[in-house]
């Protein structure tokens, strides 16, 4: 995994929102770095809140008006798209990047039906017109698992269920070929069965096509099935990176052992750990590391003064004045 | 075992459907079609489902907001259809509710002190002060200090404003709160803190809850016992012990495939079960499952499976009832 190369490179990014004419800024993503390569899913986890939406928002330019890219560069294939003019990224997504959000019902266009919307990337990136046009929508329909997709594709988005919204949306992604598939909690609102079937297929396409994932979600679950690196976003920062056998067996950051801890398991009666508190407010922030008033080991110095990353050694990367003491013993 | 605090026999809710332009027959969506279920005192029984099963119609049922088809539902052996004047009313202060989403089920216009007396002002005739004090303990029980009780909801965090929502929920003489999706509207962090508090409301006061999810692990964390349901029907219901280590239903075993893992090494290649839910207006004959079912026969087509007792894991007391037709399941 390691020598594939790298699909999307991002290095210290830096998006505030600036509300009230610029009087109040909002960190919302603070110095956030992260390396995907070719075939490669990584999840993004954190609570609302934590950025993990607007990271991904800033990698393919669609941030609200009041969000700005203060630093950092995004290297997608080697190319830096903070740079580019939306006329540019516009080429860019849909193509070579695709998104996939939670909400399938608004992500689709309930007056055009699903061969259009599905139809369109390809018309407009690969100048494809009629019967190459209808076969190509046909063949991602059925990648996507849609039954009898030449009767399907007339059909308007509010004729199908939610599961099968949520893989036309997949279908639209796939249409132009893309290397980086962004999908934002995708599988949130869906039914239990219908969730398994839909990360099953997503995962089956990765294999298929080699298209590196970026995985969004607050469930560790869908992690633990789905991600190769899982980096867990704490305020706008990510407190921890590590391969997902790395993070879920010796967890460093104790936001990422609280959160393993709250997660209900199969088979265990045991009270859950809790996290006291609640997440902080992005636009009112604890001084020193964010995590200090819920965390349970926080030590005098994490009031005041930020964590760096530490590297300790294994692959992970976390921010934490614990692993200090730790590293400097070792 | 004692009796049951709830009893729900042969539940059945059927609600028409428009009728066609030139007076076609009337269709029905059969949205609780024969459930049987019970909770014990002091206990937690989880009602687990897919969305449009009709999990939701049954706590409706169970809380007086929609009237039965046919069946019955006894709460404490009386049964509460012939429920009048103030024997209802003392139903209604004896069974209350915690919805899904916080921020929709508390009044943004009222302070949270009136939010947690409304139910007292209701149903007691106590004096202000009383009120007030019953307003602080109640808020000290759900965990959170009672001098919020001036405050509007708006000032308050989703997983705080659940436990106001708990809180009125315990207000007056509560001995079960229909706990309806209760945590899935919260941040992940939160939600733990919510399930052990109400965990612990339960040993301390001896509430029993009827607990609706669609999550597993979460639904067999909190409960004693668990009712699997399928498009209007319960199909197995056991102990949650035994039903996590031998679930024996095949929609019951689709649940546990389709469960998420807790650590990447338990990745499971077993695929889940393919298709939807079908629609209510139109149950598939026979077993309902039979579509979707990994192990069907040519016989579930035809017969409807009835919930029969099963012996689960040999241990006499532990009743698993479980309605499926294939012999394979009762192996073992």
């Amino acid at each position: 995994m390691a020598n594939r190369e790298a699909v999307l490179q991002v290095a210290g990014l830096q998006t505030h929102f600036f509300t009230f004419g610029g009087a109040r800024v909002i960190k919302a993503v603070d110095g956030v770095s992260f390396t995907l390569r070719e075939g490669e899913t990584l999840g993004l986890v954190g609570e609302s809140g934590s950025g993990k939406t607007t990271t991904c928002m800033s990698i393919v330019g669609l941030l609200p008006r009041a969000g700005r890219i203060v630093g950092g560069r995004v290297l997608f294939e080697g190319e830096d798209l903070t740079r580019k003019s939306q006329r540019e990224l516009r080429r860019i997504r849909g193509r070579q990047i695709a998104v996939i959000l939670q909400d399938p019902m608004a992500s689709l266009n309930p007056l055009f039906t699903i061969y259009r919307q599905v139809a369109e990337p390809a018309f407009f990136h690969q100048h494809l017109r009629g019967r190459s046009l209808r076969e190509r929508v046909q063949g991602l329909l059925r990648a996507v698992r849609i039954p009898s997709p030449e009767w399907r594709m007339r059909e308007y988005p509010h004729q199908m269920s939610g599961g099968m919204r949520q893989r036309i949306v997949g279908a639209i992604a796939l249409a132009g070929g893309p290397k980086l598939v962004i999908a934002d909690e995708p599988t949130t609102n869906l039914d239990v069965t219908i969730q398994a079937q839909y990360l099953d297929l997503l995962k089956d396409i990765q294999q298929e096509t080699g298209v590196a994932l970026i995985f969004v979600t607050h469930n560790l679950g869908i992690v633990a099935k789905m991600c190769d690196r899982v980096a867990v976003m704490y305020a706008g920062k990510i407190v921890e990176q590590a391969p997902v056998r790395e993070l879920f067996d010796d967890p460093k950051h104790p936001y990422t052992r609280a959160l393993l801890g709250s997660m209900p398991k199969l088979g265990n009666k045991e009270p859950l750990y809790s996290i006291r508190g609640q997440p902080p407010n992005p636009a009112n922030l604890p001084d020193g590391c964010a995590f200090h008033p819920r965390c349970p080991d926080v030590m005098s110095r994490c009031m005041t003064e930020e964590p760096p990353d530490f590297r300790p050694g294994d692959g992970s990367v976390a921010r934490c004045w614990l692993l200090d003491d730790v590293l400097a013993r070792s | 075992m004692s009796s049951p605090v709830l009893e729900v026999r042969n539940l059945k809710k059927h609600f028409p459907v428009r009728r066609r332009l030139f007076g076609g027959p009337a269709t029905w969506v059969k949205a609780v079609d024969g459930v049987d279920l019970a909770i014990q005192a002091g206990q937690t029984l989880g009602l687990i489902g897919e969305s449009g099963c009709g999990k939701t119609t049954t706590s409706k049922l169970i809380l007086k907001q929609e009237t039965p088809t046919s069946g019955t539902i006894r709460f404490e052996g009386r049964d509460i259809a012939s429920l009048h004047g103030a024997d209802l009313m003392a139903y209604r202060r004896a069974v209350q509710v915690v919805f899904q989403d916080p921020f929709s089920s508390l009044s943004p216009r009222m302070r949270v002190r009136d939010i947690v007396a409304e139910p007292l002002e209701i149903h007691t005739d106590l004096p202000r002060g009383a009120i007030d004090e019953r307003v602080g303990k109640v808020l000290e029980l759900v965990g959170l200090p009672p001098d919020v009780a001036p405050l509007f909801p708006h000032e308050f965090s989703g997983g705080q404003r659940q436990r106001i929502a708990i809180a009125r929920a315990l207000a007056t003489d509560t001995r079960l709160i229909v706990l309806d999706e209760p945590v899935s509207a919260l941040d992940v962090s939160v939600r733990a803190q919510i399930i052990n508090q109400l965990e612990e409301l339960q040993r301390s006061l001896g509430v029993s809850y009827l607990f609706i999810g669609h999550d597993l692990a979460t639904v067999a964390h909190i409960s004693h016992r668990i009712a699997v349901m399928y498009l209007g029907k319960i199909v197995e219901t056991a102990e949650a012990d035994a039903l996590c280590a031998r679930p024996m239903h095949p929609y019951t075993k689709a649940l546990f495939a389709a469960a998420l893992p807790s650590h990447p090494d338990q990745r499971t290649q077993e695929k889940t079960v393919t298709g939807e839910v079908p629609s209510a207006l139109s149950l598939p004959s026979g077993c309902r499952f039979h579509p979707r079912c990994p192990s069907v026969m040519p016989i579930c087509a035809q017969i409807e499976p009835t919930l029969r007792r099963r012996d689960g894991g040999g241990r006499g007391a532990i009743c698993t009832t479980c309605a499926c037709t294939a012999p394979g399941m009762i192996r073992g």
